[in-house]
């Protein structure tokens, strides 16, 4: 057992995906021309009012409630102050004491145990625009097309012990925000984004030690990576006798390090204090009651209900619900095909390998619920085979033909004729002596080879039971 | 409660102000007068009174989640001290 005891509290912000940003009607779209999403609310100029988004607060409270919430009555909207080209006010509108929601948790699996890691608080707050910083020259260039764009910031309790459970955590939290649709979390889009705050005790102590916060780290692996590195860097000040001093440090993807970051010292003071131009927003129970009601499945039940209803693993239905895409295309191919353990198969197996091959999502494919039951109709109705099957796959994968259309086009139905297939064992046998030699003194293996040899010669239409049996038959 | 010059100081740098001797002092003193103020009023029993979030009558003032024009680009750079590429040109900011 380790030395000491690692505490790591994560603090998580997502992009809501409102059609307009939190405080004014410019749109939210990523990926414009700088400085064209702007308006003088959102620029920051002297005498424009901020106006609250109400789809923002909604969006914020069903996020909340899935994550198991409590939302008070009464929220209030405060100024954080600080100077930076990013916030062109020299203040983020941001919550400060009477946030959205609060005493949420969700629940992680680690290492087959469950872990209940505890949400202080779910807050609304404006983002940042974006800043370039020039090759050469003394400057950097800004545009406030993000400037904002509703946040929600999800500040969990210091519950996490290894960095394992805090990916676990940014794993599922991701996948709750999906499920309820208010953002797409792409952590490579920067519509989720890790901040964690980590530090390092004597085993068990029951008093924290220092905590440093990380930033910047912009994959689930970096968030990994990140925190393994921090707390052996902690471990190596308290063994040569140091002390952890608190500061923020910035990630460096490339050198795998952490590294003080001096400027932010000072900007801790932030004086928060009441946003004069916003008024409260007083939350009717009545729409908490809508907004929950309005709550899908979320991942943790349907899980559950993969598993004690349809019969599918618990390894298989945690895999296929992480992803809302991946569970509803699931579902679909299930409604119309009896064996949901193959469809599993298919999901995590051929499919989730062309997915992460591509950096695609299943519903940004060609690849419909259709496409797969007919493709697995046609292997278990014995038209093609297992081998045939993953040719097809990959090619209506590509193209969005139907299989039935691809077996056709490319003469791939399977050869279940006996006197066909015959024909390829004769001369299977007569050109592997070796083998029907091994075979005939009792090497079972030596069967699956010469099947090898027929699907080969056949160019994979042999069906491989009628094959091996085929075989069997004329070896005896 | 009392202000000290040390916290004045700290505040101005924090707002970017800069500010000489004189200067100093007089806030020193005007923002201790402010805070005495303050303790007067801390005198008093609030217990029944609900804490003022804010001075309008006013709550849940929203609007619709729809598109507007924005502001032009000539426009919003218009009164910028530079400018580059579309975007706001200013002094260099990461470490």
């Amino acid at each position: 057992m380790s030395k000491y005891e690692t505490v790591i509290g994560l603090e998580v912000h997502v992009e809501l995906a409102t059609n307009t940003k939190i405080f004014c009607s410019c749109p939210t779209e990523f990926g414009k021309d700088p400085n064209t999403h702007v308006c003088p609310v959102c620029l920051g100029f002297p005498g424009s009012l901020p106006v609250l988004n109400k789809s923002a607060v909604e969006f914020a409270i069903r996020a909340a409630l899935a994550l198991n919430c409590e939302i008070p009555s009464f929220a209030k909207f405060d100024r954080k102050n600080y100077f930076y080209p990013d916030l062109p006010k020299a203040y983020q509108i941001s919550q400060f004491d009477l946030p959205m929601a609060v005493n949420g948790y969700l629940d992680i699996e680690v290492e087959g145990q469950t872990k209940r890691i505890g949400i202080t608080r779910v807050h609304l707050e404006e983002d940042a625009g974006k800043l370039i910083h020039a090759d050469f020259g003394d400057y950097s260039l800004t545009d406030y097309n993000r400037t904002g764009v509703p946040l929600i910031e999800i500040v969990s309790e210091p519950d996490m012990r290894s960095a394992d459970e805090a990916k676990a955590y940014l794993e599922k939290l991701k996948s709750i925000i999906q499920y309820t649709g208010v953002s797409d979390v792409k952590m490579e889009e920067g519509s989720l984004r890790c901040d964690a705050n980590v530090s390092i005790m004597p085993a068990g102590s029951t008093e924290f030690g220092t905590r440093s916060e990380i930033k910047n780290m912009n994959s689930f692996r970096a968030v990994h990576r990140g925190i393994e590195y921090e707390v052996e860097r902690q471990a190596g000040v308290l063994e040569s006798g140091g002390k952890v001093v608190q500061e923020t440090r910035r990630w460096d993807e490339n050198k795998g390090i952490t590294y003080s970051m001096r400027s932010k010292e000072e900007a801790h003071d932030y004086r928060y204090f009441p946003d004069p131009d916003l008024v409260p927003v007083i939350v009717d129970r009545d729409w908490v009651h809508e907004i929950k009601a309005g709550l899908p499945e979320m991942p943790d039940a349907r899980r559950q209900r993969y598993v004690t209803e349809m019969g599918l693993p618990e390894y298989d239905a945690a895999v296929i619900t992480a992803s809302k895409a991946m569970a509803d295309f699931f579902e679909a191919v299930a409604a119309d095909y009896h064996d949901v353990k193959a469809v599993s198969n298919w999901l995590m197996g051929d499919i989730s390998g062309f997915l992460n091959a591509e950096g695609k999502e299943i519903q940004d494919t060609k690849l419909t619920p259709a496409h797969l039951v007919e493709l697995l109709k046609l292997q278990n109705n014995g038209t093609i085979s297992g081998k045939i099957a993953k040719t097809v796959f990959e090619e209506m994968f590509t193209t969005g033909k139907l299989p039935g259309e691809i077996v056709k086009e490319k003469g791939l139905v399977q050869i279940s004729d006996e006197g066909a297939i015959a024909a390829i064992v004769d001369q299977v046998i007569a050109g592997n002596p070796q083998s029907v030699e091994d075979y005939r003194n009792g090497k079972e293996k030596a069967i699956g080879f010469l099947v090898g040899q027929v699907m080969k010669l056949s160019k994979g239409k042999a069906n491989p039971g009628l094959a091996n049996k085929l075989l069997k038959e004329k070896l005896q | 409660m009392k202000i000290t010059r040390e916290e004045v100081a700290h505040v101005a740098r924090l707002a970017r102000l800069e500010m000489d001797d004189s200067e100093m002092e007089a806030y020193t003193e005007q923002l201790n007068a402010i805070l005495q103020y303050a303790d007067k009023l801390n005198r008093l029993d609030t217990e029944k009174i609900q804490p003022t979030a804010h001075v309008l009558p006013l709550n849940n003032v929203f609007r619709e989640d729809r598109v507007r024009p924005c502001l032009p680009r000539e426009e919003a750079l218009a009164n910028a001290p530079d400018e580059e590429d579309g975007m706001f040109r200013v002094p260099r900011v990461i470490e």
